[in-house]
C-alpha cells in the first residue's frame, strides 16, 4: 500500500469541540485513482475529519498533504483551489434555480453571465458524452429526483476542477437503483484518475464499491483494510467494538386489529399522488414493519395516519372507531401514539426544556393538566423516572433539548410516546442518527410495548431494524404496497427488488 | 450529576442589558453634545424630571402603565411567533368602545360602569386584532402588513368619528364631552403627588403577572408558546396552531385596548384625538428590550416611562434640547438591547470567568 | 381634450409622482430582502436621507450636494443595519425598527440644533431644489390629438427623480437576471449554504445588497425633501417606508410586480384626494377622513384575496451562519 502514489494524506489530525475529542491523532492515506471508504458509527468522528479535509473546519493539530506537498486550508475556498471537492449529505443547491445556474454559481467568469454559462454548458455536454445520465441544463433543481440532484452536486465539484471528491453519506436518500448508478459513476471517475473518499456507516456499500477502507471509532482510527481482504462481519465488529446483541423477540399471539387502513389514497398540494390505494391492518400485540427507501410515500402515510394530512380517499380506523376525519388531538385521545421520523421538525421543540418536551402531545391528558393549569411537578417527576429508565443523559429536566445529543433526544421522544401506553403506535425511523446503545434500548422498549398488546407500525429504511422487530413486513414502493413478506422468509435481494418496484422473487 | 453554575453566571442575563443600556446612554450623551448642549446637565434634568419628587414619580408610573400594557400586547403574540405592530390601532378602538360605555352607560350606572368600560376597552382592542389574526390564519395574509393597515384605518375612522360625531358641541378642539366623574378611574395621585397616576397602574402589574401565569402555568399558554417555537411539532402534538395564534394576537389586542382605561378614564377623562400617541410603536422596543418576559417588560416600561417624564421636564428646562432626544435614547436603547445585544456578550462572558458562556 | 380626459391625465401624472418615492424605496428593499435580510428600516433611511438632503441643500444652496448628502446618510444607515443584522446576526426586525425610531428622533434634534426652527429645516429656494424637466418637443407636440396631451402632461414635465425611478425598474430586473452579482444575490437569499460552499462570501454579498438599498432609499428620501417638497419636516415620510414594504410583499419580491403595486397604491392615493367632497352614486359624499383610508382598506382586501402567503426568499430573516 505504501508504494502507490498518495493523492491526499492526513497525518495526526486532532480536533476538539469543547470537551469532546472528535478526532484523536487521525491519519489517513488516499491513493490516487481509488475509492476509499471511511466508516464508523454516528459520532465516530468521520464527518469531522471530512470537514477538516474540505477546509470547513480547522484542525487543532496535524497536517494535510496533497500529493506530498503540505497544505493549510483556512476555508473551503483554499481546499477547492487545491482540487478538493465535497458532495454534502444535505445538498448545497439552490432549489429554485436551474441546473445551469447552480453550476455557474461561483464560477461565473466575468461580471455578466455569458462566459460562465458557456463554460457550464461545456461541462454538462462533456459529462453527457462520457456518462449515461442525461441532465437538462435548464431544469429547475426542485423538480429533479434525488439521484439527479446528487449528480448535479458531483458535477459542481468537477466543474471547479476537483481531483479529490469527498462524498458524505451519499446513499441515505437514494433508491437501490440510484445507488448502483452512483457507484458506476464513482468507478468511472476513479478510472479517470480521480480520488474518492466515501464517508458512510453502511457496510454493504463499502464492500461493494471501495478499494480500501478505514474504520473509525470514538474519534480514532481503529483499523485499515483492503476491501477485498475483509468481511462485513469483521468491519461491523471493528465499528462497534463488540459483537452486536439483538434483543429477543418472543412469540406473541396477535389480537384484534387496532389500526386499520383501507384503500388510502393521498395527493399532495402539487397534485402528485403520494399514497396509492394502501390497505393493511395492525393487530394488538404485533409489529408490522414497512420497508422501503425514503420518498416512496412513507412520510405521507405517517402524516395521514397521525392526522396531519387529509386523505383523498380511504378510511382509517383506530380501535374500531372511524378516525378518517378526526383531528390529531382526537386520534391521540383514541390511543394513537407517534414517534416522528424527523424528531426536531415534528417530534420535539429544540428551544424548549426536556420537561416541556415531555408535555408535547400529552398536554391535554389528565396526568399533565387539570382545569387548564399544567401539572408541572407531576410531569417533572414522571420525566425523571423516564430519564432513569431510558438512561437519558444528563438527567436534567430543565435542560434545553437542543443541548442533548441526538440519541438522548430520540430516547426522550420515544419514552414520551411509549410510556403513554398507546393502543396503536406509529414509529417512523425510530433509531435514525442514534448510537448503537440507544438503538438497542429503543428496540427493547418497542418489543416491551408489543408484549403489552399495543399495535405497532414501524416504518424504517433500515432493513436490519425491520427484520429484527417486525412480525410481518410490508414493502412500500411508489406510494403503494408492493408486497408482504415474513421476516424469516425474506432475503436481501428479494427485498431490494420489491423496494425497487420489481415483482416479488 | 449536576453541572456547576458559577454564581456570576446567574448575573449575566441581567448584566448584559445593563451594559447595553449604558452604551445607549453614552451615545445619547454624545448626541446631546453634538446638538450643542451639556450632556451632564441634560442627563441630570432627565433623572430629576423623572423621579425628583412625588408628582414626577407619579407621572413616570402613569406613563409606564401604558408601556406595560402595550409591551405585553406585543410580547404575548411574539410568543406565538406573531409580530403585533397594531398596538396603536388596537388602543384607539379600545378607546372608542370604552368612551361609548362611559358616555352612554356611565350616567345611569355610575361607578358600576367602570368594570364594563374596562371590559369594553379590552373588547375593542381584541376585536381590532382579531380581524388581522383571522385573515392570517385563514388566508395567509401577512400580519405585519394587515396590522399596519389597520392602524391607519383606525386612525381614519376615529378621526372621522371624533371630529364629526362625538365632538363636544360648541367645541373647536377635537375631543368628546367629558366623562361623568363617576366613571373616572380612581386616582392614585394622592399617594405621591398630583399626577394622572390611577388604578390602572396596579391593574397593569396584575395583568403582567397574569400574562406570566398564562404563558408558564396554563395549558393554553403552553400551546401558544409551542405554536410559536415550532408550529409543525405543535401540530403533530395535537395543538391547533391557528387557534393558538388567534388567541395570542386577540389577547394582545385586548391588552393594548386597556391603554384607553389609563389615558381616557384615568387621566384625560374624555376621548381625545390620537391619544395612543405612539405607545403602540414604542411598545415593540419595550417588548424586545424586556425579552418578551413580563418582568423584563415592567422594568423596561419603567425606564421608558422615566424617559418620557424626564423628557418633558428636560424640554422645559433646556429649550435647546427638544423632546425628540428622548426618542433618540429610545432608538439607541432598542438598537443596543435588541439588535446588538451580543456585541458585548462575549466580552462580558470572558470577564465573568468560565462557566459564564451562554 | 374633454374635461374627464384632462382629469384622468392629471390623476395619472399625479400617480407617477406619488409612486416615485414608494418605488425607489421598494426597489431598495427588494435588493436587501432578496439577499435574505429583512428590511423594515426603509422608513428610517428615507427620513434620514430627506433630512440630510434638505440640510445640505439649505447650507450649500446646491441641490446636487443635498442629493449626495442624502444618499450618503441612507447608505450609512444601511451599513449600520448590515452590521447589526449580518455581522452581529442580530434580530433584523428589531434593527430595522430601532433605526426608524433613532432617525425619527435624531433628525428633529439636529434640525433644531442647527437651524433653530422646531424640528424642520428652512424652506429651500427654487435654486436649491430639483425642478421638473420638460422633455424635448413637449410644447410643440402638445396639440397633436391624443398623443400630444399624454406626452405633454403625463410623460414630460416630471421631476428627474421620476424618470430615474422608471429606469430603475428595468435596471433592477437586468441586474438580478443577467449579472454575476444578481445570480449570487438571488442564490444567497434562497440558500446561503450553497453560496458559501461555492466559495463566495455570504456576508459581503449581503453588505453590497444593503448598500444598494441605501442608495435607492437615499434617492427616495431626497426626492421628498428637495424635489417634491422644499425642506424637511418632522416625520415627513408618513409611513411611506412601510407602504413600500407592503408593495414589495405584494410584488412577490420581483421588480415589475412590485412597481405595479407601487403604482396601485399611488393611484389610490391620487384618486382619493380627488374624491374628497365629490358626490359618488349611492354612497353620496364620503367624509374626507374616511376617504383617506381607502388605500389601506384596499390593501387589506387584496391581501385577503390572495390565498396563501406569497413565497418569500427562503433564507429571509435567518442569520447566517445559523447559530448551532
Amino acid at each position: 500500500m505504501t508504494d502507490a502514489a498518495a493523492a491526499v494524506e492526513l497525518r495526526g489530525i486532532d480536533k476538539h469541540f469543547g470537551p469532546v475529542h472528535a478526532n484523536r491523532s487521525v491519519s489517513l492515506r488516499l491513493r490516487r485513482g481509488t475509492i476509499h471508504g471511511l466508516i464508523g458509527e454516528n459520532g465516530a468522528g468521520k464527518s469531522t475529519l471530512a470537514n477538516i479535509l474540505y477546509g470547513a473546519l480547522l484542525p487543532d493539530a496535524g497536517e494535510i498533504r496533497i500529493g506530498d506537498r503540505p497544505v493549510a486550508f483556512r476555508s473551503p475556498r483554499d481546499a477547492m483551489a487545491a482540487g478538493i471537492g465535497m458532495v454534502h449529505q444535505h445538498f448545497m443547491l439552490v432549489e429554485t434555480m436551474t441546473v445551469l445556474e447552480n453550476l455557474m454559481l461561483g464560477q461565473e467568469r466575468g461580471l455578466g453571465l455569458g462566459a460562465g454559462e458557456a463554460a457550464a454548458r461545456a461541462t454538462l455536454a462533456s459529462f453527457a458524452r462520457s456518462h449515461d445520465a442525461k441532465l437538462d441544463p435548464d431544469a429547475v433543481v426542485e423538480t429533479l429526483p434525488v439521484g439527479l440532484k446528487q449528480r448535479v452536486e458531483i458535477l459542481k465539484a468537477l466543474h471547479r476542477g476537483a481531483e479529490v471528491l469527498i462524498l458524505d453519506e451519499p446513499t441515505a436518500v437514494l433508491t437501490p437503483i440510484e445507488v448502483q448508478a452512483l457507484f458506476e459513476e464513482l468507478r468511472t471517475l476513479a478510472r479517470a484518475g480521480k480520488t474518492i473518499l466515501l464517508v458512510t456507516h453502511k457496510l454493504k456499500e463499502v464492500m461493494d464499491v471501495t478499494d480500501a477502507v478505514t474504520v473509525m471509532r470514538q474519534g480514532a482510527v481503529v483499523a485499515e483494510r483492503e476491501t477485498k481482504r475483509t468481511t462485513p462481519a469483521e468491519l461491523a465488529e471493528l465499528m462497534i467494538g463488540r459483537a452486536p446483541q439483538p434483543p429477543a423477540r418472543s412469540p406473541v399471539t396477535a389480537g384484534v386489529p387496532v389500526l386499520e387502513v383501507e384503500a388510502m389514497t393521498l395527493v399532495d398540494p402539487d397534485g402528485v399522488k403520494r399514497v396509492d390505494g394502501v390497505s393493511f391492518r395492525v393487530r394488538a400485540g404485533e409489529i408490522v414493519g414497512i420497508a422501503g427507501v425514503a420518498g416512496n410515500g412513507q412520510s405521507e402515510l405517517i402524516e395521514a395516519l397521525v392526522g396531519l394530512r387529509p386523505l383523498r380517499t380511504g378510511t382509517i380506523r383506530i380501535g374500531g372507531t372511524d378516525a378518517t376525519s378526526l383531528s390529531v388531538a382526537a386520534r391521540r385521545r383514541l390511543g394513537l401514539g407517534h414517534v416522528a421520523e424527523d424528531r426536531l421538525r415534528l417530534g420535539a421543540i429544540a428551544a424548549f426544556s426536556a420537561a416541556e418536551n415531555a408535555l408535547l402531545g400529552r398536554q391535554d391528558d389528565a396526568a399533565c393538566s387539570r382545569r387548564g393549569l399544567l401539572r408541572r411537578a407531576t410531569v417533572r417527576s414522571t420525566l425523571e423516572g423516564w430519564m432513569r429508565a431510558y438512561d437519558i443523559r444528563p438527567p436534567d429536566p430543565h435542560r434545553r433539548l437542543a443541548l442533548f445529543s441526538g440519541g438522548n433526544q430520540q430516547k426522550l421522544v420515544v419514552a414520551r410516546e411509549v410510556e403513554r401506553r398507546p393502543s396503536a403506535l406509529v414509529a417512523g425511523q425510530p433509531t435514525r442518527g442514534v448510537d448503537v446503545g440507544a438503538a438497542e434500548l429503543i428496540h427493547a422498549r418497542l418489543l416491551a410495548l408489543r408484549a403489552q398488546d399495543a399495535a405497532i407500525l414501524l416504518i424504517s429504511a433500515d432493513l436490519d431494524e425491520i427484520r429484527l422487530l417486525s412480525d410481518r413486513i410490508l414493502v412500500m414502493c411508489g406510494g403503494g404496497i408492493a408486497g408482504e413478506v415474513a421476516p424469516e422468509a425474506v432475503d436481501e435481494r428479494g427485498l431490494n427488488l420489491l423496494m425497487a418496484g420489481a415483482e416479488a422473487a | 450529576m449536576r453541572f456547576s453554575a458559577s454564581p456570576l453566571r446567574r448575573i449575566e442575563p441581567a448584566l448584559v442589558p445593563v451594559i447595553n443600556l449604558a452604551a445607549a446612554l453614552v451615545l445619547s450623551a454624545l448626541v446631546v453634545l453634538a446638538a450643542g448642549s451639556d450632556p451632564i446637565e441634560a442627563m441630570t434634568a432627565l433623572a430629576t424630571g423623572a423621579a425628583g419628587d412625588g408628582a414626577s414619580l407619579g407621572y413616570t408610573l402613569y406613563y409606564a402603565t401604558n408601556f406595560i400594557l402595550t409591551g405585553l400586547a406585543v410580547a404575548l403574540p411574539f410568543h406565538a411567533g406573531i409580530f403585533n405592530i397594531g398596538g396603536e390601532g388596537q388602543a384607539y378602538i379600545g378607546g372608542l368602545f370604552a368612551s361609548l360605555v362611559c358616555l352612554f352607560v356611565g350616567p345611569p350606572l355610575g361607578w358600576a360602569a367602570i368594570p364594563l368600560a374596562v371590559l369594553a376597552a379590552a373588547a375593542g382592542g381584541a376585536l381590532w386584532a382579531l380581524v388581522p389574526a383571522w385573515l392570517f390564519v385563514t388566508r395567509g395574509s401577512h400580519v405585519v402588513i394587515t396590522t399596519i393597515m389597520f392602524n391607519f384605518i383606525a386612525s381614519a375612522v376615529m378621526t372621522f368619528l371624533i371630529v364629526n360625531v362625538l365632538i363636544a358641541p360648541g367645541q373647536s378642539s377635537p375631543e368628546s364631552v367629558a366623562f361623568p366623574a363617576a366613571v373616572w378611574m380612581p386616582s392614585l395621585g394622592g399617594l405621591l403627588g398630583p399626577s394622572p397616576l390611577n388604578l390602572t397602574f396596579p391593574l397593569s402589574l396584575l395583568l403582567a403577572i397574569g400574562v406570566w401565569m398564562f404563558l408558564r402555568l396554563s395549558r393554553r399558554g403552553f400551546e401558544v408558546r409551542a405554536a410559536g417555537a415550532n408550529p409543525e411539532a405543535a401540530r403533530a402534538a395535537g395543538i391547533s396552531v391557528g387557534a393558538a395564534t388567534v388567541m395570542a394576537l386577540t389577547l394582545g389586542g385586548g391588552l393594548a385596548g386597556l391603554v384607553a382605561v389609563n389615558e381616557l378614564m384615568g387621566a384625560q377623562h374624555r376621548l381625545l384625538l390620537d391619544f395612543p400617541a405612539g405607545y403602540g410603536f414604542m411598545a415593540i422596543a419595550v417588548a424586545l428590550m424586556g425579552r418578551n418576559h413580563p418582568l423584563g417588560i415592567c422594568l423596561t416600561a419603567l425606564f421608558f416611562g422615566a424617559l418620557y417624564q424626564g423628557g418633558t421636564e428636560l424640554s422645559f428646562d433646556m429649550p435647546k434640547v427638544t423632546r425628540d432626544i428622548v426618542v433618540v435614547i429610545e432608538g439607541l436603547a432598542v438598537l443596543f438591547c435588541g439588535a446588538l445585544q451580543n456585541l458585548f456578550r462575549a466580552r462580558i462572558a470572558r470577564w465573568l470567568g468560565p462557566g459564564a458562556a451562554a | 381634450m374633454s374635461e374627464a380626459g384632462t382629469e384622468l391625465l392629471s390623476i395619472v401624472a399625479a400617480t407617477l409622482r406619488l409612486a416615485t418615492p414608494l418605488l425607489l424605496a421598494a426597489l431598495g428593499g427588494l435588493f436587501s430582502e432578496r439577499s435574505g435580510t429583512i428590511d423594515i428600516g426603509l422608513e428610517g433611511k428615507m427620513l434620514g436621507s430627506a433630512f440630510a438632503a434638505a440640510a445640505m441643500a439649505s447650507v450649500t444652496g446646491s441641490a446636487w450636494a443635498g442629493l449626495g448628502a442624502g444618499i450618503a446618510v441612507a447608505v450609512l444607515l444601511a451599513l449600520l443595519h448590515a452590521f447589526a443584522a449580518v455581522t452581529q446576526r442580530g434580530d433584523q426586525v428589531v434593527t430595522g425598527m430601532a433605526l426608524n425610531i433613532l432617525v425619527a428622533g435624531l433628525a428633529p434634534v439636529l434640525a433644531t440644533a442647527w437651524f433653530h426652527l422646531d424640528g424642520t429645516t428652512p424652506a429651500l429656494a427654487e435654486s436649491a431644489r430639483f425642478g421638473s424637466l420638460a422633455l424635448p418637443g413637449a410644447a410643440a407636440l402638445a396639440h397633436t390629438p391624443l398623443f400630444g396631451p399624454v406626452y405633454a402632461r403625463v410623460i414630460s414635465g416630471h421631476n428627474g427623480f421620476v424618470y430615474v425611478a422608471a429606469l430603475a425598474i428595468p435596471a433592477a430586473a437586468l441586474v438580478l437576471r443577467r449579472t454575476r452579482f444578481g445570480l449570487r444575490l438571488r442564490a444567497v437569499g434562497e440558500s446561503p449554504d450553497a453560496v458559501e460552499t461555492a466559495g463566495v462570501s455570504v456576508a459581503w454579498l449581503r453588505y453590497r445588497a444593503l448598500i444598494i438599498t441605501g442608495v435607492l432609499c437615499g434617492l427616495s428620501g431626497a426626492y421628498l425633501s428637495i424635489a417634491a417638497g422644499a425642506g424637511f419636516t418632522r416625520n415627513m415620510t408618513a409611513g411611506r417606508g412601510y407602504l413600500a414594504l407592503a408593495a414589495l410583499i405584494f410584488g412577490r419580491w420581483r421588480p415589475v410586480p412590485t412597481a405595479l403595486a407601487c403604482l396601485l397604491f399611488a393611484f389610490a392615493d391620487a384618486a382619493q384626494t380627488r374624491l374628497q367632497g365629490v358626490a359618488l352614486p349611492v354612497l353620496g359624499v364620503i367624509p374626507v377622513e374616511l376617504v383617506s383610508a381607502i388605500p389601506y382598506v384596499l390593501t387589506v382586501l387584496l391581501l385577503a384575496g390572495f390565498v396563501g402567503a406569497s413565497r418569500a426568499p427562503r433564507a429571509l430573516g435567518l442569520p447566517y451562519p445559523t447559530g448551532r
